[in-house]
């Protein structure tokens, strides 16, 4: 875990459309430098012509509008515009091509994920023909390396926008329209993504961890996260349980294997495991998490969890319960 | 003035009259009432269009400071100085400002003022019209910000998606607030877009036939057609939101058979044309200020035509690259990326024929020059971008991002709002008879190219970075902390620069140098008039035999003799043609397009809070209508006698 922390901390090149890290990502990549080279090339030619234009040595006495210049003029302009239809026609072209590229439908064996979105945090599914093998988690995603994945996208609230830039480009989780696409990490990593579509006071801090790990340790990743929860072992993290059980926790977050049930807020059964909390702006050490239980509104003002007032011991209890969850 | 081609017969038992009777009567005939009612009740387009276009500069100074509070957050990762609900506040309240209550009025305005002037017209076709939508817009701007101030300032976006706008993820008046501004700022545009297309077609001074028309007036006229067939669609997206909220239909809500996405359609099939409204009377401007600076006539006038109106044709194809990344099928989004890539050409056209103007002409680098070639600079890179972010593989990376808040402000600060202070700097000797001054102007041109691409060349940097739109903070470890503090030093020499602006402005109206009538030796017909002009513009209606009046006839304009100058009489001429076509009577200054525009403010904004809203505003809106069109005493006989004569 430690390893997924230093990698979500060297932020630039986790959260880059600069940096492809999938085939998507990379057409994308490809037609930025094409269209900026482009850009560049005329800009220089058109400022050119602008300043020579003006800043250009004239005769003392040059007619005005002189009947033969004005014809030579229009033949130059006409050939500008004509050079500007070609470029753009061939911009077209590049643009079709790659957007059949990107919008291929994804292979029969790629790994399908239901992504909805919340205000403000991800809801992740891993579904498999048995639903007890249906593994829930939340603002992070674990993908194999080179195999592709099949993304469902939905949302219960307002339109939010998964964005992973070094993986693909977004797509909008709209209520009411099922929306999907597919991405392929090329080699492992933590990539970020955050919701790009205004969500709401939160949409600041909503962002997702893609984890692209070997198809082995994938594998063991998703059969870990299919088992409940740890029973409680000694005193202290069972009294967490109980604490967890009996205040205002288990009326939104459910924990497999427990009582807990509620789908409100992010499924807790594996938090332990996962790099961050508060939707990827927090670092899950037990500070952050002990500062998140007691007052989420100072982190993130209007999250919909509440404050919670606990006895120091219960806290303690319960953070030390909270992190048995592997 | 020689007075010419008596294109109007003289009324039988009217005696000709000299041109100091001629200037004396309609100095009576068009004299302002005195006192505060007199100006409240001014139906003159020229003290409305100043009102409007100083409203609009104060709307542009709060969008300013809004801007300066979210670039002073941003500078810094984590930054504490105001939370979510203030920058979501404050981020719609900039955009809602800049776009519904600054660029959009602002061009009307200046078409308000300029345009009669320009045509060789005594006023705006509906005088009292344009009093009202100028109070109905003054109405709705002061309320969204007493509502601001009073923190119900709307949050959700000058888009204001649903369901996020709807009446579950908003509850409260805050987007209530928004949608009526928004309706608000939709009749003031509808009126001032009627006014400026019959103006344009049925008042232009004779011989100005519509292939004689300044580039200017034409820009208007593509503009004003845009607003009419955009605003409506607005308007009914506006009221869909409000039933939605306030009287439970659900248009927008999917779990009762609405469509989120009906409403990013509606919105941006306005949305779209909303750029080109803003950016149209801009390319007017440049065209104005290419052609007066470098002493020719632009090249290649029915080209620049033709270009403005396929932009305005264009303009209504693109509404949905905005939704690149909604789902949108691949085949459909390629047509839309086709649309969005053709509209370069006619400004591709028009850049290129000013370059070509530029290079035969004599240019001179005064002030309102250096903001053409800064517009050209800009506007190339937020064109550039454009055509980049039409092409969807590359927009689903920066859709969102600050690529495109970059991308925007390059084309609407690059493409609008530096040729309108070019026109600032043009047309300020002919509103106020003094010159801006020249230093200042180059210090406020400067720093506001240097500041705009300061603050705005990074963002594109960190959309590609991964940035998105619409936070209220980062965490440090995004490595975007350098990047945004740059652009925040630029905002810092930005709002320099506008307060240079001001300065030269407060100086100059004081201590400016005395303008004369045409400065700077132009070619079109508002040149002609005093500066300030008089109340009725022109003692002779000009008569047009030329696409350059004021070049082929430096001394004296031929003009039209035989108006009445005893009472308020305009000349109506043809369409095409500009043939003197029918006298028309001018209606008299008025309080009735205020007090209509107070009721109409009463309609909407108690709508918000009750349903008898409507029943309350529609009796007072009748009543301040029948008003308005009350018959009054001796002008309404006399209207009856001339009618019954012809």
């Amino acid at each position: 875990m430690s390893a997924v922390l230093q990698a979500v901390l060297q932020f630039p090149g986790a959260h880059s459309a600069l940096k492809p890290a999938g085939p998507q990502a990379r057409i994308a990549e490809g037609l930025w430098n094409s269209m900026y080279a482009t850009a560049i090339v005329v800009f220089l030619l058109v400022m050119a012509a602008l300043l020579w234009a003006a800043f250009r040595r004239r005769r003392a006495e040059e007619p005005a509008p002189d009947p033969a210049r004005e014809r030579r003029m229009r033949r130059v302009v006409a050939a500008a515009v004509g050079i500007t239809t070609i470029v753009l026609f061939t911009f077209l072209v590049s643009d079709i091509s790659a957007g059949r590229a990107v919008t291929a439908t994804p292979g029969k064996d790629a790994i399908q994920i239901i992504v909805t979105g919340h205000q403000w945090w991800w809801e992740v599914q891993y579904r498999d023909s048995v639903p007890q093998r249906w593994v829930t988690t939340a603002n992070e995603i674990h993908v194999p390396v080179g195999r592709q994945v099949a993304v469902e996208l939905r949302s219960t609230d307002v339109i939010h926008s998964f964005w992973p830039p070094n993986l693909t480009g977004k797509r909008d989780l709209i209520p009411g329209n099922e929306n999907s696409l597919w991405f392929q990490a090329d080699s492992a990593g933590v990539y970020r993504a955050e919701c790009a579509e205004y969500c709401g006071h939160e949409h600041a801090k909503m962002a997702l961890l893609v984890v692209a790990q070997s198809p082995d340790s994938f594998a063991r990743w998703l059969t870990q996260q299919r088992d409940t929860a740890h029973t409680p072992a000694d005193s202290l993290t069972s009294r967490g349980q109980e604490v967890f059980l009996s205040s205002a926790c288990a009326m939104c977050h459910s924990i497999a294997g427990t009582p807990a049930g509620s789908r409100v807020g992010p499924d807790l059964t594996h938090l332990a495991g996962r790099a961050t909390i508060a939707a990827g702006t927090l670092p899950n050490t037990r500070g952050n998490l002990a500062g998140w239980i007691v007052d989420p509104q100072r982190i993130k003002p209007g999250a919909r969890m509440p404050p919670n007032q606990l006895d120091p011991a219960d806290l303690r209890a319960l953070l030390a319960y909270l992190e048995t969850l592997r | 003035m020689s007075l010419t081609v008596p294109a109007v017969p003289h009324e039988p038992g009217r005696a000709p009259e000299s041109a100091a009777e001629v200037v004396g009567r309609l100095e009576d005939t068009w004299r302002a009432r005195p006192g505060l009612r007199g100006w409240l009740s001014s139906v003159d387009h020229k003290s409305i269009g100043k009102r409007y276009i100083i409203t609009a500069f104060v709307f542009f100074l709060l969008g300013g400071i809004e801007a300066a509070v979210m670039r002073a957050q941003l500078a810094r990762p984590e930054n504490g100085l105001i939370g979510p609900d203030a920058y979501n506040q404050i981020f719609t309240m900039h955009g809602t400002t800049m776009m519904f209550l600054f660029a959009v009025p602002v061009m009307d305005a200046v078409g308000l003022y300029l345009v009669p002037l320009m045509i060789g017209g005594r006023n705006v076709a509906f005088p009292r019209l344009n009093a009202y939508g100028y109070w109905v817009y003054l109405f709705g701007g002061a309320f969204l910000y007493v509502m601001f101030f009073l923190n119900t300032g709307p949050d959700t976006g000058w888009f204001s998606y649903v369901p996020l706008a709807g009446p579950e993820f908003s509850p409260g008046k805050r987007v209530d607030v928004w949608a009526q501004t928004v309706t608000f700022t939709e009749i003031s545009a509808l009126v001032a877009s009627v006014e400026l297309i019959v103006t344009i077609f049925k008042t232009r001074a004779p011989g100005m036939t519509l292939n004689r028309m300044p580039l200017y007036v034409w820009s208007m006229l593509v503009q004003s057609f845009m607003v009419l067939f955009a605003m409506p669609w607005v308007a009914s997206a506006s009221m869909f939101l409000a039933m939605d909220r306030l009287v439970g239909t659900h248009f927008f809500n999917p779990a009762e058979g609405g469509d989120a996405l009906l409403w990013q359609h509606l919105f941006w099939f306005f949305g779209h044309p909303e750029v080109y409204i803003i950016f149209v009377p801009a390319l007017g401007f440049v065209s104005s200020i290419v052609a007066t600076f470098t002493r020719r006539p632009v090249f290649g006038y029915p080209a620049m035509v033709l270009s403005m109106v396929a932009t305005g044709f264009l303009a209504f194809g693109l509404w949905v690259h905005h939704m690149f990344v909604t789902g949108i099928p691949q085949l459909g989004a390629s047509f839309f990326t086709a649309a969005s890539m053709m509209i370069a050409i006619p400004s591709g056209v028009q850049i290129f024929c000013w370059i070509a103007t530029i290079w035969s002409g004599r240019p001179r680098f005064a002030v309102p020059f250096l903001f053409v070639l800064g517009f050209v600079a800009l506007f190339l890179i937020g064109g550039f971008t454009g055509v980049m972010i039409a092409s969807v593989p590359f927009d689903t990376q920066v859709h969102d991002t600050f690529f495109i808040v970059a991308h925007f402000h390059y084309v609407l600060i690059g493409g609008a709002v530096f040729p309108l202070f070019g026109a600032f700097y043009y047309w300020f000797p002919k509103v106020t008879g003094r010159m801006l001054d020249e230093r200042l102007g180059r210090w406020n041109f400067w720093l506001f190219f240097i500041g705009m691409n300061v603050t705005f060349f990074p963002m594109h940097e960190l959309g590609l970075l991964g940035m998105p739109r619409r936070v209220y903070t980062y965490l440090p470890e995004t490595g975007w902390g350098g990047l945004n503090l740059l652009a925040s030093i630029g905002a810092v020499t930005i709002a320099v620069s506008v307060v240079v602006f001001l300065v030269n402005v407060a100086r100059s109206l004081r201590v400016g140098e005395a303008a004369g009538a045409n400065p700077w030796g132009a070619d079109t017909l508002e040149w002609a008039a005093t500066s300030p002009p008089r109340p009725y513009n022109f003692a002779f209606t000009p008569v047009v035999e030329s696409r350059e009046p004021m070049w082929q006839h430096p001394a004296e304009l031929p003009a039209v003799e035989g108006l009445r100058t005893d009472v308020r009489e305009v000349l109506v001429t043809t369409l095409l043609d500009a043939e003197p076509d029918s006298r028309h009577r001018h209606p008299e200054p008025t309080i009735w397009p205020l007090i209509a525009a107070i009721a109409t403010a009463v309609l909407f904004i108690t709508l918000i809070f009750t349903p008898w809203g409507a029943v309350i505003g529609t009796v007072l809106l009748f009543l301040a209508f029948v008003g308005w069109a009350w018959p009054r005493g001796k002008d309404h006989q006399e209207q009856l006698m001339i009618e019954a004569e012809s």
